[in-house]
C-alpha cells in the first residue's frame, strides 16, 4: 500500500520548514498544499487542525499529526529504516528534546520582537536573542551538528530559523556572526544538504514577508 | 541503563513534579525525593537546571533530566522492560497523546491558573468560561484516545493519563475558589469517572496532595486583593 502524505505549509514558518527537512531526510514523497495563511484558511486546514487552526499540518494516510515537533517525532517513528533523527540512547534523546523545548519557549517570541517592536523593547529582544543563541551555540560545541557526526532531530528544530537570522539582523539592527560565529558555520554547513536547500526560502523573501507583516498589522 | 541512583527535585504540591513521581511509581523505580523549600532554590536545583531553574529535575546516575513531559518519556525508555508501557505502541498514539499534552500545558492549564490570578468577577467568569470550553475538548479527547477503555492510553495509565491527571488537586482547589464544577458527570461524564478511577490508581493515591492543604498553599501563592 502506498502512504498518501500531504503537507498544509506556509512558505516562510520555520515550523513548517522542519517537517518539510524531515520528510526530505527519510526520502518520503508528498504533496505540498501551500496555505493562505493572511486572507483564507483552506477547509482542509480548519477540518485536520480544528483546535489550533495552524500550520503546519502533516496528512498521512487522511490523519492529521499537528505540531512541528511532534511532526518530526512521527515522521521518525513511521519511517524509522533509514537517518535516525532522535538519538538512540535515552538521556541523549531527553536532550534533544529539552533544547527543541528551549528554542520553542524562547527563539520564537524573542525573534519576532526584533522586528516588531523599537527602541528599548527592540534593543532588550536583540540582546536576549544573542543570550539564547550563544546558549545554543555551547551546546553544539565543537560538534559539527547538535546531533554529532551526523544531521539530526535538534539541527532540524533548529535550522528553519537560520534563514530569518538576516531579517532579524537587519530589522533589529544588531549582527550575530561576531559573537555565534560558530552557530554560523553550522548553519552554512546544514545548507549543504539537500533536505535543508530545498525547505529553507531565500532570505531576501523573508525580509520582504516582513515588511508586508508590518503593513498589516501596522508596525513601523 | 537502568541501574543507578534516582533523586528526584520537586515539592509536594507541584503539578509537573507530580507527573515524574507518578510515572516512577509505574515502574517501580525508588527514588530519593529533595523537597525544595517554598520561596527559595536549592543549590541543586540551580545548578542541574541552569537554563529553567525549575522543577522537576530527575537526577538520574548524577546526569539530570528536566522538563515533565521529556522526564516521563525518558522514565518509559530507560526502565522500558518495568511495568506497562507509558507511551502508546503505536506512533500516531503516540503523536496525538502528545498532541494533547502540549494543549494541556499550553492551553487548558494556562486559563485554569487564570481563574486563581483575574482581576474582578467580570475576568474570573471569562476564564471560567474558556476552561469549560476547553475541557469539553479534552472529554473529546477521551473518548477518542480510549476507545472505550479505562485510561486515555487504555488498560493502563499512560502519558496523557498522567498529563492531565497530575493537574486533578490543582483543578478541585480552583473548583472550590470559583465555585464552579468543571469535571460533572452531566457535561463531562467520561473525564469525571476516569478522574475517579486515576485518583484512585496506586501509583497515584499515595501522591494525590490532600486537598485542604493545597488549597491553603494556593491562597499563599495567589493571595486575593485586600477589600
Amino acid at each position: 500500500m502506498t502512504d498518501e502524505v500531504i503537507l498544509l505549509n506556509f512558505w516562510p514558518s520555520m515550523f513548517g520548514m522542519r517537517t518539510m527537512i524531515a520528510l526530505q531526510e527519510k526520502g518520503v514523497k508528498y504533496e505540498y498544499r501551500e496555505e493562505d495563511l493572511i486572507n483564507n484558511k483552506s477547509p482542509l486546514l480548519l477540518e485536520m487542525n480544528p483546535i489550533h487552526k495552524k500550520i503546519p499540518v502533516l496528512i498521512h494516510n487522511g490523519k492529521p499529526v499537528c505540531e512541528s515537533i511532534i511532526q518530526i517525532q512521527y515522521i521518525d517513528e513511521i519511517w524509522s529504516n533509514k537517518n535516525p533523527f532522535l538519538p538512540s540512547d535515552p538521556y541523549q534523546r531527553a536532550q534533544a528534546l529539552f533544547w527543541a523545548d528551549f528554542i520553542d519557549k524562547k527563539l520564537y517570541v524573542c525573534g519576532r520582537k526584533t522586528w516588531s517592536t523599537k527602541g528599548e523593547e527592540q534593543e532588550a529582544a536583540t540582546k536576549e536573542i544573542l543570550e539564547i543563541l550563544k546558549t545554543l551555540q555551547s551546546e553544539l560545541g565543537d560538534k559539527p551538528y547538535f546531533g554529532g557526526d551526523e544531521f539530526g532531530f535538534l539541527d532540524i528544530a533548529l535550522i528553519g530559523y537560520y534563514s530569518w537570522f538576516p531579517a532579524y539582523q537587519k530589522f533589529g539592527n544588531f549582527s550575530i556572526e561576531p559573537e555565534c560565529s560558530k552557530l554560523m558555520a553550522w548553519g552554512k554547513r546544514c545548507m549543504q544538504r539537500e533536505s535543508v536547500a530545498k525547505s529553507l526560502p531565500d532570505s531576501e523573501k523573508v525580509g520582504g514577508f516582513i515588511l508586508q507583516l508590518k503593513k498589516i498589522y501596522g508596525i513601523e | 541503563m537502568a541501574s543507578g541512583e534516582v533523586k528526584l527535585i520537586g515539592s509536594w504540591a507541584s503539578v509537573f513534579v507530580m507527573r515524574a513521581r507518578i510515572a516512577l511509581h509505574l515502574k517501580f523505580i525508588s527514588y530519593e525525593f529533595l523537597q525544595e523549600t517554598y520561596g527559595s532554590k536549592s543549590e541543586l536545583l540551580l545548578k542541574s537546571n541552569p537554563v529553567h531553574k525549575k522543577m522537576p529535575v530527575l537526577i538520574h546516575s548524577d546526569k539530570p533530566v528536566c522538563e515533565s513531559n521529556i522526564i516521563v518519556q525518558y522514565i518509559d525508555d530507560v526502565w522500558n522492560s518495568s511495568g506497562p508501557s507509558i507511551l502508546p505502541s503505536h506512533p500516531y498514539d503516540r503523536a496525538i497523546a502528545r498532541f494533547w499534552a502540549a494543549y494541556i500545558d499550553d492551553k487548558w492549564f494556562i486559563s485554569l491558573r487564570s481563574i486563581l490570578t483575574a482581576q474582578g468577577e467580570e475576568e474570573t467568569k471569562a476564564f471560567i468560561a474558556q476552561v469549560e470550553e476547553r475541557t469539553e475538548l479534552l472529554e473529546k479527547a477521551f473518548i477518542d484516545c480510549s476507545k472505550g477503555k479505562l485510561f486515555f492510553n487504555g488498560d493502563h495509565i499512560g502519558y496523557l493519563d498522567i498529563a492531565l491527571g497530575s493537574f486533578l488537586g490543582w483543578l478541585r482547589v480552583v473548583e472550590l475558589d470559583a465555585n464552579h464544577k468543571f469535571l460533572d458527570e452531566t457535561k463531562t461524564p467520561s473525564l469525571t469517572k476516569w478522574a475517579e478511577r486515576f485518583c484512585n490508581d496506586p501509583a497515584v493515591k499515595p501522591i494525590m496532595p490532600e486537598i485542604t492543604k493545597l488549597a491553603e498553599f494556593a491562597r499563599k501563592l495567589f493571595p486575593k486583593p485586600q477589600g
